[in-house]
C-alpha cells in the first residue's frame, strides 16, 4: 500500500496510467447496468450523431454505441487480461523448473522455449484462426494467445532463477533441509513477483493487439463486441468514407488510451524495482558530459 | 572443434526442431478443421452448373490427390515432406492450377523492397537516437523524445496505420490511398515507376518504422544507459579516452551484439510479409496474398506462406547464432 501511494506522489507516469486504468475498469460495473444484450441489434434508430438521449450516437446496425463500446471493452480486457495470466503462469512454471533443475531438463525445455520464441506468431495465429472460423469465443482466443505468448518471459525468468540458484539464502534453505518445490515457489518465487506484474501488463498489450488484428481481418466470431470486431463492423459498413466518426472514433481512441496507461503503468513499475535505474534516479551515476 | 560441438552443432539441431515443428503445425492444423478442403471446392463448382454423380465423385478423388489427402495420415505426412522438399507447395486453390509458389514469389519482391528497407531504416535511427538519448539521458530533447516513444510504440499497429491512412490519404491526401505502384505502370528502371514505387511505398514504410523503432529505440536507451554506468566506462574516462571513441568503439560495439539478434529476427520474418500494412495499404506483397488466402479458403496458400515464414526467420535466426562468435569474442572462449 505503501508503494502504491509513493508511487502516485511522485511518478507522474504512474498517475496517468493509473487513473486512466481505473476509469477503464468502470466497464465491469456498468455493463451490468446496460438496458440491451450485449449482441442486440436493432434495438435502437440507426447512425444516430451523439446526443442527450445517446452519448456515442447510434450505429447502421441499430446498437447504441455507448453501450456497446462498454462491452466491447469488458471483453477485451478479459481476453487480454485471461491471456497475459495464463501465458505468464506457464512461463513461470517452466521458467523456475527450468532455471532451477538445470542438467537435462533444463536443455529439453530450452530448446522447446527457444524453438516456440522463433515462431512467428501472427501467420500461425491467423491460420489457427481461419480454420476454427466464427467459432473463436472470447475464452478460446484468449487460451490461444496465451500458448502462443508464455515463451520470451519464460526464458526472461529461467535467467532470473538461474542467477538466484547461486545465491547464498538458495545453498541454506537446501541445507536446512527444505525440498526443491518448497525452495523454488518460497524462496525463489518471492523475487520474481515484481518482474511477472510488469511482465503481465506487456502481455497484455500483445493480446489485445492481436485480439484488434484477427477480429479486423473477421477472423473471430464477429457477433461478441469486442474492440477489434467494433472496428470490424465500422469497417464493414464503411463508416470512415461516409463519415460515421462516433462509431470507428470511439474504440480508437479507448484502445489507444488504455494501452498507453497500462504501458505507463508498466514502466513505471519495473523501474520502480530496478535497483540499476533506482540509483539513477537518485542522481549516483556519473555524468557524461 | 570445441566450438562446433558445443555451439554450432545444437543450432544447428534447434534450427531443425523449429522448422520441424512449424511443418508439423501447417500438416496437423487444417486436418482437425471442421472445414473439408475437397468439399468446398466441389461446393464452388458446383455453383457453376449441375454436375453429374459420377463426375463429382472423379473429381473429389482427383482433389483428394492434389491435395494430398489420399491415404492414411502418415502417409500423407510423408508425402507433404516430399513435396515440399522439392519446393512444391501444390497449387492454389482460389487461382487454380497456378502453383502456390508463384504466387509467393511474385508478392515476394514488393515485401522484400518494403520490409528490407523500414525494418534497417527503423534499426539504424533507432540504435542512433537511443545511444544519444542514452548517454544524455538528463537532457531535455532525450526526455521529451522518451515520452513521445513511450505513448506510441504500445499502440496496436493496426490502429496506428488506419490512423495514418486516415490522415495522410484521406483528410490530406498527399499520399496515395492503396497499391504499390500506380495502376498500368510496368515495372521497368525509368524514373516514373521507380518514383511512383517510392511514394506508393512511402506510407507503409513510415508506419512500420515508426512502430518498430520505438522498441528499438527504448531496448537501446536502457542498454546504454546500464553501459554508461559500468566500470570499464569510468576507467575510459579516467584514463582521458576521448568521449568520441567512447561513445562509438565502446558503447555502441557493445550495444550492438542484443541489437543485431533483433535485426536478423526483424529481416527474418520479411517472408512472412507484413500482413496488416499489406491489408491497410493494399499493398501488394505476401500479407497481401495471405490476406486473399484467409477470405477465399485457400488453404494450400496458406500452408505455403506460413511454411516459408518459419523457415525464413528461423534461417534468419540461425544466421545470427552462427554470426554471433565472430560479433562476440566472450561466446568465443566461453
Amino acid at each position: 500500500m505503501e508503494v502504491l501511494r509513493d508511487l502516485l506522489r511522485y511518478d507522474r507516469r504512474f498517475l496517468i496510467g493509473f487513473i486512466i486504468t481505473v476509469l477503464v475498469l468502470l466497464v465491469f460495473p456498468l455493463s451490468l447496468l446496460s438496458p440491451y444484450e450485449p449482441t442486440a441489434r436493432r434495438v435502437v434508430p440507426t447512425n444516430l450523431p451523439p446526443s442527450w438521449e445517446y452519448p456515442l450516437g447510434t450505429n447502421a446496425l441499430g446498437q447504441d454505441i455507448a453501450w456497446n463500446l462498454i462491452f466491447a471493452v469488458r471483453n477485451t480486457l478479459i481476453i487480454g487480461l485471461l491471456s497475459a495470466l495464463l501465458s505468464r503462469m506457464i512461463a513461470t512454471f517452466n521458467g523456475l523448473i527450468s532455471g532451477y533443475i538445470g542438467g537435462v531438463t533444463d536443455r529439453v525445455l530450452s530448446t522447446i522455449t527457444d524453438s516456440l520464441i522463433v515462431l512467428p506468431r501472427l501467420p500461425i495465429l491467423v491460420f489457427l484462426s481461419f480454420v476454427m472460423r466464427g467459432q473463436l469465443s472470447i475464452w478460446g482466443i484468449a487460451l490461444i494467445l496465451a500458448f502462443l505468448d508464455w515463451a520470451w518471459p519464460s526464458k526472461r525468468y529461467r535467467s532470473q532463477v538461474l542467477s538466484l540458484r547461486e545465491r547464498e539464502f538458495t545453498e541454506t534453505a537446501l541445507f536446512s533441509g527444505m525440498s526443491t518445490f518448497s525452495v523454488v515457489t518460497r524462496e525463489h518465487l518471492p523475487f520474481l513477483v515484481p518482474y511477472i506484474m510488469a511482465d503481465v501488463i506487456s502481455g497484455f498489450i500483445w493480446a489485445m493487439g492481436m485480439e484488434i488484428t484477427l477480429s479486423v481481418l473477421g477472423l473471430t466470431s464477429l457477433s461478441i463486441p469486442t474492440i477489434g470486431t467494433m472496428i470490424y463492423w465500422a469497417n464493414y459498413y464503411q463508416a470512415i468514407l461516409r463519415g460515421i466518426w462516433w462509431w470507428i472514433g470511439p474504440p480508437v481512441v479507448v484502445a489507444i488510451a488504455t494501452v498507453i496507461a497500462f504501458y505507463l503503468l508498466s514502466v513505471s513499475l519495473s523501474e520502480f524495482l530496478d535497483p540499476r535505474t533506482r540509483l539513477q534516479r537518485i542522481k549516483v551515476r556519473p555524468e557524461m558530459g | 572443434m570445441h566450438l562446433l560441438k558445443r555451439y554450432i552443432i545444437p543450432r544447428l539441431i534447434q534450427w531443425l526442431v523449429v522448422i520441424f515443428v512449424g511443418v508439423t503445425v501447417a500438416f496437423i492444423v487444417p486436418r482437425l478443421s471442421p472445414l473439408d478442403p475437397v468439399q468446398n471446392t466441389l461446393n464452388r463448382m458446383a455453383v457453376y452448373g449441375l454436375m453429374y454423380p459420377e463426375a463429382v465423385e472423379s473429381l473429389r478423388a482427383t482433389l483428394e490427390e492434389l491435395y494430398g489427402l489420399k491415404g492414411t495420415v502418415f502417409e500423407q505426412y510423408i508425402a507433404f515432406w516430399k513435396r515440399l522438399l522439392t519446393g512444391d507447395f501444390g497449387p492454389s486453390l482460389s487461382v487454380f492450377p497456378t502453383p502456390v509458389i508463384q504466387l509467393i514469389l511474385q508478392a515476394l519482391p514488393w515485401t522484400i523492397g518494403l520490409l528490407v528497407t523500414s525494418t534497417i531504416t527503423a534499426w539504424i535511427l533507432g540504435i542512433v537516437i537511443g545511444t544519444l538519448a542514452g548517454v544524455y539521458s538528463e537532457s531535455r530533447f532525450s526526455k521529451v523524445l522518451e515520452t513521445l516513444v513511450m505513448c506510441i510504440s504500445p499502440i496496436p499497429y493496426y490502429i496506428m496505420a488506419l490512423t495514418l491512412v486516415l490522415l495522410f490519404a484521406y483528410l490530406i491526401p498527399i499520399f496515395p490511398l492503396a497499391g504499390g505502384a500506380a495502376i498500368g505502370l510496368r515495372p521497368s528502371f525509368s524514373w516514373t515507376f521507380i518514383s511512383s514505387v517510392l511514394k506508393h511505398g512511402f506510407l507503409p514504410a513510415f508506419s512500420l518504422v515508426i512502430i518498430s523503432m520505438g522498441w528499438y529505440f527504448l531496448s537501446q536507451k536502457a542498454l546504454t544507459s546500464t553501459l554508461v554506468a559500468s566500470d570499464f566506462v569510468t576507467y575510459a574516462r579516467i584514463a582521458a579516452v576521448p568521449r568520441r571513441t567512447i561513445l562509438y568503439r565502446y558503447l555502441i560495439r557493445n550495444s550492438l551484439l542484443p541489437q543485431a539478434t533483433d535485426l536478423a529476427l526483424g529481416l527474418g520474418s520479411v517472408f512472412g510479409g507484413a500482413l496488416i500494412t499489406e491489408v491497410v495499404f493494399s499493398y501488394p506483397g505476401i500479407g497481401q496474398v495471405l490476406n486473399t488466402a484467409i477470405f477465399q479458403g485457400d488453404f494450400n496458400l496458406m500452408m505455403g506462406i506460413i511454411i516459408l515464414s518459419v523457415v525464413g526467420i528461423a534461417t534468419g535466426a540461425l544466421i545470427i547464432d552462427l554470426l554471433y562468435p565472430l560479433l562476440d569474442p566472450r561466446v568465443r572462449y566461453h
